[in-house]
């Protein structure tokens, strides 16, 4: 690329463009973020980036009851404090929900029939009243706070424990780490044998697994799901097993793996193999000893390649796993939670950060044996 | 405790058994036929003999996996779709005459041929253009980094995601979904955005471009940078400027790499049903056939002949790019 | 003893294209053969064969009087060095060269001593754990050379080693592997190039292929001095012998020919009478060519078009009317000839060459 050494404006241009795409890019997945260690109530009432600062909030709050009344000397004074704890400033406060804003904080507001209020900045407030606070409700207190942004890990912990999140994740572990792995070693020999081992019908195999890298997983769910049913049966464990899923998503990742794999070998130095050819290795020994230690980043790449999308699958999950709760994969769980607690988005934002967390890190650590795998054979 | 335990077992038991086949094979091949050592014309007859075996000690376990998994699987699924529900009675095209007399069919084909019209064009499009800028700046790793990482996601993650920007409140409640936040702050009427009929599709679309352009940009920038530097210089020379050396000189050179993002892309639109089923499951007008599928696979109990007619009208929109990719994959052989 | 013999051996890809015709060949055991010619002319793909990475589609292969067509590499007593090298990246110096001896099975003494024996002819004993990366283009060879030692194998083949390396490595690698051979005057090797002047400096024997064929087999000075045919004469030697067509004037002991097409020349070449009148082609090497003062001296005159003077010799270019292509002459050192100049040459009848209508020489 020709890269001008002037700082144009175009230049100027161009960083701005990526810099506004690169936020809108990042925004949906902040916004998540951000929203599941939310306190719950917050979340529900204002938009996630109202918590980034510290906002202006207007709430109404029950002072204590007045069973709670002293008498100190004339009167009868019920204190408390508005915010109990949590941080905070109040700026302004009303008794009627007209006028929520009428006085300012630190004043004295008149209520009705001589009752007064108080309210100070920190919070505590006094009522006061010549005669008997009557009634079992607390007076409605009015008030606009300036509140700082405030989180909590109370939804991850709420979702981890009593949401059964904490089993899907092993569920998807134990989905995703087999899988990943049996894939690697079935297509390592069979990518070798496409691109170094000579026997008849080799092209016709070669072509067989480009063409099968576009089948739609649809077009094979459901007669596997019929053989899956008989096959459970003649061996009486039922169609829904944890080896099933693994067997299926082999079958399924074995094209992919065998097309990245068999490019990359067949990448290497004819001469190698030759050589140990000349030296008495057989296509075992060339394997072990050579194809495997050379094939390590298309290995890795396949690897993360298979990790992601197993992890993040839902549809295979579904049909060769079931939805019963000892064997719901994340993805399930989240599905389920969209539908069932679909209002709750403390909930939502959570586990579904949760299940995005494992294969963010997997990226961030191991991108660029993603986009190497990713450039095999894409680039002419 | 005991279930991950027992879970350990049944991956290192498969496992194991994975390499002891591999090792096994090849060590009794070995055994049987040795040609290490020996006569000279024994130790050739047995290394034409093991050379013939060998591959197939190699390639079995795909090609077995492959034609259970993928081959077989396709043929019965033609089978199926001309039998009923269960899949025990032959109806003859009954299935096939339901699918394009129903209104539901019509429907989720106009909107895939929505989806693999935007989605495409759009992710390889953003993808170009974001491929070409970052190129050019010094944090340009860094920005490819952050638009690649929706492909991390799940669809199902994504989806919860701009479930939560295309929120909704209803009679002046302060809005929490971004998108009608930002409606409100310029003076608009918030919406239900997933609900509008025919312009929902576009926000669920905008979920799988949100994705699927990292992985357009990725591949586009390598294939940039591929292009030689001279053809550039020369361009430069002749007196073009940013714009015609961009569309003249580069995009022509890259174009096989475009065709073969766009293509990939068009499949995986193909195949996705989860954002479908996870932000409306189909209603207010937004079916697919993936979810369509899904759902007759499920429904009632599973309908296995109407949900492989669906299945293999999802394939026959594919059957083209496969062609095409074997003829390229081909043509490429040619060249080794 | 190993001797290496082929006998009509051919080989046919399966696109039908005959890449090696009819070869015939016998090697003596501890000599220093080199097979010669342009690309495409099949001299790797001979070597190949002889290692037993490629199939013989016809003919036999004798190594050390055992017919070999259809046994492995391994168990031919072969060793081959690559043009690329082709060390295994992943293994450092030693394991590289201890490879092929523990794939025999070899005990671990018996190949450390082995390696080590090999490693300290070729001076690599202080980078024996270094990885190939972290070596240099040279040593990298010497290492490549170093494994194919360390299997003691009857005959070496070498598949253009020299290739890959700047003219002055290539140089220096030269005399090592001459020097090498000097160490093993029992091995036999094999040598593959493209390059006349390695050919001509390492060889005992040159073996010069052209399009599947083996067009003359000899002693690099026989090749000088007495090519066969047309092809060989302009193959040796740098720049190429001038050859063009003459007719033949008079035949017998004696015979002149006709150049372009007035010039009359004598040769002490003999020819059959039946050759009167025929066409054929007149060979001189560029340095066989001698400046002389006048026209009477020499036989050939012409317009200088062109000079090269590369210091240690000065090449003429000279168009001589009536000759199609220019003429060159070689002369040692520096002249004071400029372009346009008229120069006037000659040459000493021993050095000529005489090729008939086949282009094959008439002095065989």
């Amino acid at each position: 690329m020709i890269s001008s050494s002037k700082r144009s404006p175009l230049t100027y241009l161009v960083h701005a463009t990526v810099l506004f795409l690169v936020i809108i890019w990042t925004i949906p997945t902040a916004g998540l973020f951000i929203s599941s260690i939310r306190d719950k109530d917050q979340l529900s009432v204002s938009g996630w980036w109202t918590a980034l600062s510290t906002s202006e909030q207007r709430i109404v709050a029950r002072a204590h009851e007045p069973k709670a009344q002293v008498q100190e000397g004339d009167l009868f004074v019920i204190r408390g404090n508005l915010l109990e704890g949590s941080a905070g400033e109040i700026t302004k406060f009303g008794s009627s929900s007209l006028k929520p804003e009428a006085f300012v904080v630190g004043t004295v507001a008149d209520l009705k029939k001589g009752k007064t209020l108080e309210v100070m900045e920190n919070g505590d407030y006094v009522l006061s009243s010549p005669d008997e606070w009557k009634g079992s409700r607390g007076q409605r207190i009015f008030y606009t706070a300036e509140v700082p942004p405030r989180f909590t890990l109370d939804n991850y912990r709420e979702v981890l424990s009593t949401e059964g999140l904490g089993q899907s994740f092993l569920n998807s572990l134990t989905v995703t780490i087999p899988a990943t792995v049996i894939p690697i070693l079935v297509a390592a020999f069979a990518a070798y044998a496409l691109a170094w081992m000579r026997f008849p019908g080799r092209a016709l195999f070669v072509a067989a697994v480009v063409g099968l890298l576009v089948v739609p997983l649809q077009m094979s769910l459901i007669p596997l799901l019929k053989s899956y049913n008989v096959i459970g049966e003649f061996f009486g464990v039922g169609s829904k097993t944890y080896i099933g899923i693994w067997l299926a998503h082999t079958g399924f990742g074995l094209p992919l793996a065998i097309y990245l794999l068999r490019n990359y070998i067949a990448g290497l130095p004819a001469e190698i193999i030759e050589s140990a050819r000349v030296d008495g290795a057989s296509d075992f020994d060339i394997f072990r000893k050579i194809i495997l230690p050379l094939s390590f980043p298309a290995l890795a790449s396949f690897a993360i390649f298979q990790f992601l999308w197993v992890w993040n699958d839902l549809l295979i999950a579904m049909v060769f796993l079931g939805n019963n709760e000892e064997h719901l994969v994340l993805t399930g769980q989240l599905r389920e939670l969209l539908g069932s607690r679909g209002g709750n988005w403390e909930i939502l934002t959570a586990s579904a950060f949760i299940t995005i967390i494992i294969p963010l890190c997997v990226f961030f650590s191991l991108q660029r044996y993603l986009v190497r795998g990713l450039l095999t054979g894409s680039v002419k | 405790m005991a279930q991950l335990a027992s879970a350990l077992m049944t991956m290192i038991v498969g496992i194991l058994g994975c390499i002891v086949y591999f090792y096994g094979s090849n060590i009794l091949l070995d055994k049987i036929f040795p040609t290490k050592t020996g006569s000279a014309q024994r130790v050739s007859r047995n290394l034409r003999i093991a050379n013939g075996v060998r591959p197939w000690l190699f390639l079995g376990p795909a090609v077995l996996l492959l034609t259970f998994y993928l081959f077989y699987p396709v043929v019965d699924s033609i089978r199926l779709s001309f039998f009923d529900r269960t899949g025990d009675e032959f109806v003859g095209i009954a299935n096939y005459v339901w699918l394009f007399g129903s209104d539901e069919f019509f429907e989720s084909f106009r909107n895939n041929m929505l989806w693999l019209i935007v989605v495409p064009t759009a992710s390889t499009f953003l993808g170009l253009v974001i491929a070409s800028m970052t190129d050019r700046i010094w944090w340009g790793n860094i920005a490819k980094s952050l638009i690649f990482m929706p492909m991390a996601i799940s669809f199902i993650g994504a989806s919860v995601i701009w479930k939560f920007i295309y929120d909704f409140r209803s009679g002046g409640d302060a809005q929490i979904g971004l998108l009608n936040a930002v409606v409100v702050f310029f003076g608009g009427e918030p919406q239900n955005w997933i609900t509008i009929p025919f312009w929902n599709n576009f926000f669920l679309m905008v979920i799988l471009v949100w994705i699927q352009t990292g992985f357009a940009m990725v591949i586009l920038s390598a294939a940039l940078r591929g292009i030689p530097d001279e053809t550039i210089e020369a361009a430069v020379l002749d007196g073009a400027n940013g714009l015609q050396i961009f569309f003249k000189i580069m995009v022509p050179q890259i174009w096989g790499t475009i065709a073969v993002v766009w293509t990939t892309i068009t499949i995986l639109v193909l195949k996705v049903f989860d954002i479908v089923l996870a932000m409306t499951n189909g209603q207010w007008d937004t079916q697919v056939l993936a979810n369509q599928m899904f759902d007759w696979m499920f429904r009632g109990g599973g309908d296995f002949g109407r949900g492989a007619v669906v299945a293999i009208v999802i394939m026959v929109l594919v059957i083209p790019i496969m062609v095409w990719n074997i003829r390229r994959a081909n043509a490429e052989m040619e060249g080794r | 003893m190993a001797d290496v013999k082929l006998t009509h051996v051919k080989k046919i890809y399966s696109n039908k294209v005959e890449v090696l015709k009819d070869i015939n060949l016998d090697i003596k055991q501890g000599e220093f053969i080199v097979f010669v010619g342009p690309s495409g002319c099949g001299k790797s793909t001979l070597l190949r064969m002889i290692s037993g990475l490629e199939e013989i589609t016809a003919g036999t292969l004798e190594i050390d009087g055992q017919v070999v067509n259809n046994v492995p590499p391994a168990l031919r007593g072969i060793a081959m060095v690559f043009q690329s090298y082709a060390l295994y990246p992943h293994m450092s110096v030693y394991d590289n060269m201890a490879f092929s001896l523990q794939i025999a099975k070899q005990s671990k003494a018996e190949v450390d001593l082995q390696v080590r024996k090999a490693a300290d002819l070729l001076q690599l004993t202080e980078y024996l754990d270094r990885l190939p990366k972290a070596l240099s283009g040279g040593q990298r060879q010497r290492v490549a050379i170093g494994r194919a030692i360390v299997r003691r194998p009857k005959v070496f083949l070498f598949d253009e080693p020299l290739s890959n390396l700047d003219a002055a490595l290539r140089v220096a690698t030269r005399m090592e592997i001459a020097s090498l051979k000097e160490s093993m005057p029992d091995s036999t090797m094999i040598y593959v190039t493209h390059d006349q002047v390695e050919a001509m400096t390492l060889a005992d024997r040159i073996v010069l292929l052209s399009a599947g064929n083996i067009e003359q087999v000899g002693a690099p000075l026989d090749l000088y001095e007495h090519p066969v045919n047309v092809f060989v004469a302009k193959f040796i030697g740098s720049p190429s012998m001038n050859v063009v067509p003459c007719k033949i004037e008079k035949a017998g002991e004696q015979t002149s020919v006709s150049i372009c097409p007035s010039i009359v020349v004598n040769t002490p070449i003999m020819t059959d009478t039946g050759e009167q009148s025929k066409a054929a082609f007149f060979g001189i090497r560029p340095e066989n060519l001698v400046v002389v003062d006048t026209a009477e001296e020499g036989f050939l005159s012409g317009e200088v078009t062109f000079v090269e003077s590369l210091g240690e010799a000065t090449l003429l270019y000279v168009k001589v009317p009536g000759c199609e292509e220019a003429m060159i002459a070689k002369q040692a050192g520096t002249l004071n000839i400029k372009r346009g100049d008229t120069v006037h040459l000659s040459a000493l009848p021993e050095k000529m060459h005489l090729f008939d209508d086949k282009e094959l020489s008439y002095l065989r």
